[in-house]
Order: structure tokens, then sequence, then C-alpha cells
């Protein structure tokens, strides 16, 4: 770590597989102690720049500096400093909690007697004791990630990658984690995150939003809100299916989506009553429009379509899939 | 009632027990043809048992189960008949094609070829997949997956869909797009029953039954659910968040606190005895712990889904 207690150190990052860019040009700068969310649609290079970033694999442009060290000529420093977990959680089903926490405390190559300590510290705070001697196969999902969770902080690493730690836990375990995770950075672990789950997102104190190779977002989820383009309504009208198609036929519409029994609308500005007389127009009956916040999810989409568009329009790419 | 106006699910009484555990205790509801419902809670609420008892795979303890007029127990073929089931693994062959995976499924269905055919079109149309239909599905984004998996489930048009966590791990704008494949079918009358434990997804469905311990805790619109909050809600700023939830979480009018961002999100007992919503925030400062902003929140349905999984779990 340097003095500016930036964690992650980006400038420029670029990865190229032959002629096509995964990674193009991505500065990130991560503090010390902070939770970032890193988000994007498969393919959008995220999971390229996490390999860069933990030492996995080399940068073709661009620098990077992770825990203190250059990610291209310090690699082997760069692993030995990170802890990683991905959603497959990699433990051996045929061991017991404590038997996989053994193994991989080896594998980080922690010496035998800081290892038996650091076992009992990590079972303790993860709240694992009373099932350390139960085979890791017999166990909820929700207590192996914590136990792989674990696993990747034996060695007291500064920093955490997880790749979609909770995909397929239910919220209450979900819950659970992330309260780890708080203590975690209260103690100044920093956190690198992926989710597809907004309401996880919600919780990061910066989010990063991955599209074609490049980093099209990168800011507190506050913020991230309040830069949705336009204005969101929701709507309710009869019936549902044609008041979509007349609401995005309509003016100042950019955009209409069923949310249950309502439909969402994203207007250019702020004229609920042209909304509603535009659907009486088309022979609804309209039993509401109000005005409503954004989500996460409403910012994130409008990010990845309009970059999909902007793309398209430059005659790069189709949209994902 | 005939069996055109019948629900197009209807549940009576319905128990399960595995030895000592009652998975389903004593369940009572009823879909209306065209609704999105969703069944929502918990791991370990009894979802899973339910879509087993209403695909036929488990026989009831007790109470009757019937789809779109049919009972399961009774009229299983006829009921099978008219269910698709969308489970949550990819259920398909990896090393078989788009097309080749539908044409799988027309014969496992016993389904007539021309008529197959004709149907494979509109959901290959449906479902976006056209271009795709001669790539092998192991070569398929999760996303795309999803899409065949539902294509195949809805190929002997079942007018009853049941779906098991459909859009989990898929990220939003694919998700998105999947829902709005659920909501044609809904508006042509196909139901769909979608089991699952996420917000995202249950936000989206039209009417929600939350189950926690075998049992229905409540049965409402999204919207409606706000108002089953059994909570009130408070969002403390501090910088010593740490020692600030450790003794929120020691007092026993306080039932939750949770980290958003850089703040903790605190559900407590309305029956309390506080002054007003920003006495907790007072009382943290009066220990020396720095307060810089109390605001009282309403509930989303995110709090509602904690509050009442918490009231379900019996410890």
């Amino acid at each position: 770590m340097n003095a500016s207690g930036l964690v992650v150190e980006a400038e420029a990052l670029t990865r190229r597989f032959g002629d096509f860019t995964a990674v193009d040009g991505v500065d990130l700068h991560v503090e010390r102690g902070a939770v970032f969310g890193f988000l994007g649609p498969s393919g959008s290079g995220k999971t390229t720049v996490i390999r860069m970033l933990c030492g996995l694999l080399r940068p073709t442009g661009g620098t990077g500096r992770v825990a203190g060290f250059d990610i291209g000529r310090e690699a082997e420093r760069v692993r030995e400093n990170i802890g990683y977990m991905s959603q497959k959680f990699s433990l051996y089903a045929d061991l017991t909690v404590r038997e996989n926490l053994e193994f991989y405390g080896g594998v980080y190559g922690l010496e035998r007697e800081r290892l038996a300590e650091r076992i009992e510290e990590v079972l303790h705070r993860l709240e694992l004791e009373s099932r350390s001697h139960r085979l890791t196969a017999e166990l909820p999902l929700g207590w192996k990630q914590r136990v792989a969770l674990g696993a990747a902080l034996l060695h007291q690493p500064p920093i955490l990658f997880l790749d979609e730690p909770t995909s397929g836990v239910d919220p209450a375990s979900q819950r659970l984690f992330w309260e780890l995770l708080d203590d975690l950075t209260a103690g100044g672990t920093t956190i690198f995150i992926t989710t597809h789950t907004m309401d996880e997102a919600e919780r990061c104190g910066r989010v990063g939003v991955m599209y074609g190779g490049r980093l099209i977002a990168n800011d507190t989820p506050e913020r991230l809100r309040g830069s949705f383009a336009g204005v969101l309504y929701h709507a309710e009208a009869e019936p549902l299916l044609v008041a979509l198609e007349v609401a995005r036929s309509l003016p100042g519409v950019e955009d209409a989506v069923m949310c249950g029994s309502a439909l969402h609308v994203t207007a250019v500005r702020e004229e609920p009553e042209r909304l509603r007389s535009g659907l009486e127009a088309g022979g609804l009956r309209v039993r509401e429009v109000r005005r409503i916040a954004p989500t996460l999810e409403d910012v994130f989409v409008q990010l990845i379509l309009r970059s999909a568009a902007g793309l398209i329009e430059a005659g790069r790419e189709e949209v994902a899939e | 009632m005939t069996r055109q106006h019948a629900p197009a699910v209807r549940v009576s009484g319905l128990r399960k027990a595995f030895g000592d555990t009652a998975a389903v205790a004593g369940l009572d509801l009823r879909v209306q043809p065209g609704e999105i419902f969703g069944l929502v809670g918990p791991d370990g609420a009894g979802k899973t048992t339910v879509f087993r008892l209403l695909l036929g795979l488990l026989r009831p303890d007790a109470g009757e189960v019937s789809l779109a007029g049919f009972d399961v127990g009774k009229q299983p073929q006829q009921a099978r008949a008219r269910t698709g089931y969308v489970a949550q693994q990819f259920t398909l062959f990896g090393a078989l094609s788009v097309a080749e995976n539908m044409q799988f499924v027309q014969r496992v269905r016993s389904l007539e070829p021309a008529t197959a055919r004709q149907r494979t079109d509109e959901l290959l149309r449906l479902t976006g997949l056209q271009r795709f239909h001669s790539r092998l599905a192991r070569d398929l984004s999760g996303g795309m997956k999803r899409k065949l998996v539902l294509a195949c489930a809805l190929l002997h048009r079942p007018p009853l869909l049941l779906l098991d966590e459909p859009t989990t791990g898929v990220d939003p704008v694919s998700r998105r797009e999947f829902w709005r494949m659920l909501y044609e079918l809904s508006a042509e009358g196909v139901t769909l029953i979608v089991s699952t434990p996420y917000l995202d997804e249950a936000e989206r469905c039209g009417r929600l039954g939350f189950m926690a311990g075998g049992r229905l805790l409540a049965l409402d619109t999204p919207t409606g659910l706000l108002g089953h909050m059994p909570d009130a809600l408070v969002q403390i700023r501090t910088p010593a968040r740490l020692e600030a939830r450790r003794r929120l979480q020691a007092r026993s009018d306080v039932r939750r606190v949770e980290t958003v961002g850089d703040a903790l999100r605190v559900a407590y007992d309305p029956g309390a005895d506080l002054e007003d919503s920003r006495e907790l925030g007072r009382w943290l400062a009066a220990q020396g712990i720095p307060v810089e902003a109390v605001e009282p929140q309403t509930p989303t349905l995110r709090d509602v889904f904690s509050a009442l999984s918490d009231r379900g779990d019996p410890a």
C-alpha cells in the first residue's frame, strides 16, 4: 500500500487477445477499507480486469498496482497479498471445514503455528467453531460460502476479491455475509466484489460498471441513481400490455417496461399530465401516474443500453449476446 | 365450476412433513389464470416442497392440489400435460444445438411434429433465439440458456408454468429481457408461478405469497406487502459504524441492524418506549458515539422480507 491509501491503482489498463480488445483503457482507484462493487454483463471485460488485478494475467497496456505491488512486474507478490473467492467456492467436499482451512493455509504458505492460530481466529470470527468437524459437503450453501471466505482470509490479505460470492445464497445468509464484510472493512480490509444483484450493489461504497471493455461509470450508488437521465414514472393503466405499446409510442418517452402490475416509464421531461393524457388518448383507463426514484437497476440498464447504442452507431460491435 | 373457469392453481389444506419437520404446514392458495404469482421466502421456507407437490413429484400427507381443474393426485397425466417447468439448473443437453434440444423435448412429450415445428418457430421468435438455432447449447451465454429452457418448457403450450429462480445470476439487462417475455406470456393467459428468495424477481410479480416455516405469512401485491411491515425503521449515519451496530444489536427493542453504504439501517419494535424516531440516534450520541444524521425511513420490499423471514424463524 502506498501513502495515498490506495489499494488498487490502475491507469489505462488494457488487455488484447489477438485482434480483440477485452479491456480498453480502464482507470480504477480503490481506497483502503472501501467496498468497491464491480458490475457488468457477461462478456463486458469484468473477469479479465479481475484476473489482471490478481496477478494472473499480464496487461498488454497501461499499468496497475495492487496492495502496493506492480501487477505486471511483481505478479507473484500481488498474488501473495490478495485473497480471492469465486462463486464456485473451490472447497474440498470430502474434507471437514477445518481440513479445508488447513489445506488452504498450506497453499498460502503459512507456517504451522501461525496457521493453527489463524484457523482458530477465522473459525471464531465467522462463527464456524461448532461446525469445524463437519464435512463440507454436508453444509448448506450459506455456510460453505463462509468457509470459502475464511480460506481467503487466512493469510490476512489487505484486499479481498470476491467474484459473485453470494450467487444462489438466500437473502438471510447474504445479510450475514455482508455483516462479516462490514467487520473486515472496519478493520481496514479492502473489498472488491462483483455481483448481478442490485440489492448488493447498493451496499457498496462505490460502484463501477463495465461494458464493451470500458469502465462506463464509477461513482457512489447515491450519485449513480442521481445520474439517471430523464424522469421515471410508475403508471397503472388498463389493459396493461396495450398501455405499454401506447406509452412507448408517446413523444418524449424514452423507454417503458412492465413491472409487476404497473409500467415504469422513462420520460425526457417531467410532465406527468402529458403522460396521463397520452395514455388516456390511447383509450386506456389510467389509475395512477406518479414519479418514482430510479433504482440502481434502472441506472444500470440505461447505462448499458446507451453504451450499446453508441457502439452500434460507431460500428464497433453488436449488442451483448 | 367448469374447467375453463377453474383457478389455474387451487391448493387447500396442503401438508407435507419429512420426519418431524413440517415442510408445508397447511397451505391454502388460489391463483387465477394469467396471474404472475411469486412464491417467496428464505431457503427452507417450504417453497421447493410446494413446487414438488404441484408437479406431482411428491404425495401430500393431507390436502389437495388441482391445476387447471385437474386433481394432481387423481388425474396426474392431465395435470402434467398442462404444466411446464423451468428449473433453476440448466436442464438441457449442452452438446445438442438449440433446435435439437427443442426436437428432443418434442419427442419426449410426444408432440405432433408439424404443430411442434410451428410452435418452435414462435418460441424462437419470442426468445430472440432464432439466429442461434444451430448453436450448441453449451456455447450460449447464461441469459440465453435460460431462454432456451423457457422455450422448451413452453413447447407443449402449457397454460401453467412453474419457474424456479428463473433469473438468478443473470445481469439486469438480460433479467429485464427475460421478464418481458414472461409478461407477454401472462398477457396471453398463461399462469406463471415463480419461486424465488430474491427481491429482484419478487417485485416483478403481480401478487406475492410470503412463505416461512412451511406457512404463508402474507399474501398481497408487492405494494400491498409494504403494509405488512411489522417494524419501524430509521437510518443512522455514523463514522463509528461497527461500535454503533454492536450497541444497537444489544438492545431488546432493536430487531435488525444492516449496513447500507456508510449508514446503518435499524429496524426496531414500533411499540418500544422511545420518545420519537430519532431517539436511537440520541441514545448513541449520549454514549459518546458520533452521530452525523438520523433519518426515519419508509419500508421497502426488502425490509418487509427481512422482517417476515425473522418472524418465520422459530429461533
